[in-house]
């Protein structure tokens, strides 16, 4: 009789587990990686989510559209605007709510106002994964500026509530486009200065070149989407594909980039933010007078009723395409809401892409996407 | 200095004149550097604060500047814990083995003319082995914590400075070809006779430089402790005051390092007007000052970029000028 064959090791003996997070500084929030490391060399990688999961979709289902408003900015909490507007679009659209032209050009000045903080956020957020530490406070006070804007017209700083069925809870203030032009300068006036100091910088690009790299194939069958999606040469965003709001009056670029490495990722969104100033700008000078909201309209009706139907709207987050389905039976309730947010695609991607970096491009990587927790776990 | 010779006297009536100088050396080595480095924290989280357009910490006294006086009493009224998995007694050791040899390094600088506590003829050779010795309690806390993290940063540690040292050996040569001595002091005299080194010797000195910021484990280098990946590395178990200690040992050996640039490159002592070990002080801050600089300014290499950096660049370059030099210097003298 020969000797029984030993069985496989699940766990072969050079490689070892390393836990990373749900308490760690470059995991964003509390994201678990699991990885199996071979010397400093990823072997795999087990993203694990699920700690900041608080079940938004099935407090949908147990709240008014009204009262479910204030839930949706806490989704992802640096795109607080944009998400707190789509929820209010949806409705709009299943309910056939009218909304005034003010109100329609005003959503869109925030919500870019809302996508410049947040991609000022991740440039410094990313450096700091990288290990640089000052470039997070110029890029803070940046978002500084525009958060006091913001908080002037809304009230809050970080989730916003300031969207109504039909319109605004508050009007723009006379001032309003003076400061906001304000912003924008200063803005301008630091591009320059991070183009010199970080896209020149040879670590910075030792660092991101090359890393990280999704391929167009990948990124579709995962459903990628955002500066991530655009990075690969995709020139894929739902504010041009399927316009919503008032964005189709105005000009602006989707600027893409074929490379799909984390440098590339970067450069789409410095780009972008020059769209969003370029968009600013022109809803400024087009910003209608009138009313904000529609005086005693469908939208403030206390207890609004949507017809039976099912609809879907979609909007360009910061980080990609945020999706909201919403199923009707005709009460006060969704019968089901489902959101689709993109850094849960965006993460989903990891596991293939990673396995073969150092530990140190594991954070780069995982930072180049801009991942948001809550928005994953929802 | 009369004050120190009497007291020195006095001394050396009780316990011999070895001894005598050997003590008040000590203590007065170990006074310094203990104010040295309340000094280079409080001044590290200033300038910090001002390349970052904040303040930096503004709350105990005035321009918060006795934060790391209150920082030193915080460290010491934590409580000090020990994991239970440690290799217990290479765990406490290594905190304190860590300052031992930055202070043996601290006593061979000559300070002035006169004033060195061991004037040694291979000082300079002393040094360098001596602040290799630092990377074995690195070593020894990243191991004995048993924290996968630590014993990375402590791996990263051990090649990074085995790397490091090598160009820094090779740029501190280059010197020692030209001054013909590894004494020191000798060193400094022969840049009074010419010039400082640092006109003769540019590319050494810039390696030198760069070396130093790699072994003082300071951003751009700063893999071993990499906050954003390692959370900390070697010393994520210590706290309390054995936290304290690695951080003491820090700032000490970067205070002496940039002593050991400023003697080599930067005519140590020599100086008009002022005593010569103000001289050498203000020389090193000024070097520390662009080490505060560059780590506040620049984003982390990767450790394989690190390693490809040192061996493929910085050692090749060493090699090159070190052999330049001795042509040179064969040619001319």
């Amino acid at each position: 009789m020969s000797a029984p064959t030993p069985t496989p090791t699940a766990e072969p003996l050079d490689t070892y587990t390393l836990n990373m997070g749900p308490q760690h500084p470059s995991t964003h929030g509390v994201l678990r990686l699991v990885l199996t490391l071979r010397g400093e060399k990823l072997v795999h990688v087990d993203p694990v989510i699920g700690y900041g999961h608080r079940g938004h979709e099935k407090m949908a289902e147990n709240r008014t559209y009204a009262q479910f408003l204030p839930n949706n900015s806490r989704q992802d909490y640096l795109a607080g605007v944009i998400y707190n507007f789509a929820w209010c679009e949806a409705v709009e659209k299943l309910g056939q709510i009218p909304v005034p032209e003010r109100a329609l050009v005003a959503r869109v000045i925030l919500a870019e106002f809302n996508r410049l903080a947040s991609h000022l956020m991740w440039i410094g957020a990313f450096l700091l994964d990288l290990g640089g530490w000052t470039p997070q406070l110029y890029t803070w006070d940046d978002r500084e500026a525009i958060l006091f804007l913001l908080e002037s017209v809304t009230g809050s700083r970080l989730t916003y509530c300031t969207g109504r069925f039909g319109g605004l809870s508050r009007d723009l203030d006379p001032d309003f486009p003076r400061r906001a032009r304000e912003v924008l300068k200063k803005l301008k006036d630091r591009w320059q200065e991070y183009e010199d100091l970080v896209e020149t910088n040879v670590i910075f690009i030792e660092r991101s070149r090359g890393i990280g790299v999704f391929s167009r194939e990948q990124c579709q069958s995962y459903g990628v989407t955002g500066p991530s999606l655009r990075a690969v040469g995709v020139p894929y965003d739902i504010r041009k594909v399927e316009p919503y709001g008032a964005y189709p009056r105005f000009q602006f670029d989707i600027p893409t980039r074929t490379e799909g490495d984390a440098f590339a990722r970067y450069w789409v969104r410095v780009q972008e933010m020059k769209q969003s100033v370029r968009i600013i700008e022109q809803a400024l000078e087009q910003l209608p007078d009138g009313p904000i909201i529609h005086e005693k309209g469908l939208g403030s009706k206390k207890r609004l009723k949507l017809p039976v139907g099912t609809q879907y709207y979609a909007v360009e987050s910061p980080r990609g395409q945020y999706g909201i389905v919403i199923v009707s039976e005709g009460g006060t309730e969704p019968y089901r809401a489902k959101f689709r947010t993109p850094s849960y695609a965006n993460l989903a991607l990891l596991p293939d892409v990673l396995p073969g970096y150092m530990m140190a491009d594991i954070v780069a990587v995982l930072g180049s996407i801009d991942v948001i927790i809550p928005e994953i776990d929802r | 200095m009369t004050l120190l010779a009497a007291l020195r006297g006095r001394l050396a009536g009780f316990v011999g004149d070895f001894l005598a100088t050997w003590l008040l050396g000590a203590v007065l080595i170990m006074a310094f550097l203990a104010f040295n480095v309340l000094f280079l924290v409080l001044a590290e989280r200033k300038l910090a604060g001002h390349f970052q357009r904040r303040v930096g910490p503004m709350e105990v006294g005035p321009h918060g500047s006795l934060q790391s006086i209150a920082d030193m009493v915080k460290l010491l009224g934590k409580q000090i814990l020990t994991p239970v998995a440690t290799d217990r007694f290479v765990y406490l050791l290594a905190p304190l083995l860590i300052f031992l040899p930055t202070l043996c390094v601290a006593s061979l600088i000559p300070l002035a003319g006169a004033e060195a506590f061991a004037n040694q003829p291979y000082g300079l050779l002393v040094i360098v082995a001596l602040s290799g010795v630092t990377v074995l309690s690195i070593f020894m806390a990243g191991w004995s914590s048993n924290n996968k993290y630590s014993v990375l940063g402590a791996m990263r540690s051990v090649a990074q400075v085995i790397a490091y040292e090598i160009p820094v050996l090779l740029a501190a040569l280059s010197v020692v070809m030209i001054a013909q001595t590894t004494n020191l002091r000798q060193i400094v005299e022969a840049q009074h006779n010419t010039v400082w080194y640092v006109l003769v010797q540019p590319v050494a000195a810039i390696l030198f430089f760069i070396g130093i910021t790699a072994e003082t484990n300071r951003a751009p280098f700063d893999i071993p402790e990499a906050e954003s990946e390692l959370v900390g590395g070697f010393h994520t178990e210590y706290s309390g005051m054995r936290f304290a200690m690695f951080f003491f040992a820090e700032y000490t050996n970067m205070l002496v390092l940039a002593a050991l640039g400023a003697t080599l490159f930067l005519g140590g002592w020599l100086g008009p007007w002022l005593p010569g070990p103000v001289w050498l002080l203000i020389k090193s801050y000024a070097v520390i000052f662009v080490l505060i600089w560059v780590r506040w300014t620049y984003p982390r290499l990767r450790f394989d970029q690190l390693m490809s950096f040192a061996w493929k660049v910085l050692i090749p370059v060493a090699l090159v000028n070190l052999v330049v030099t001795a042509v040179l210097v064969h040619g001319i003298g």
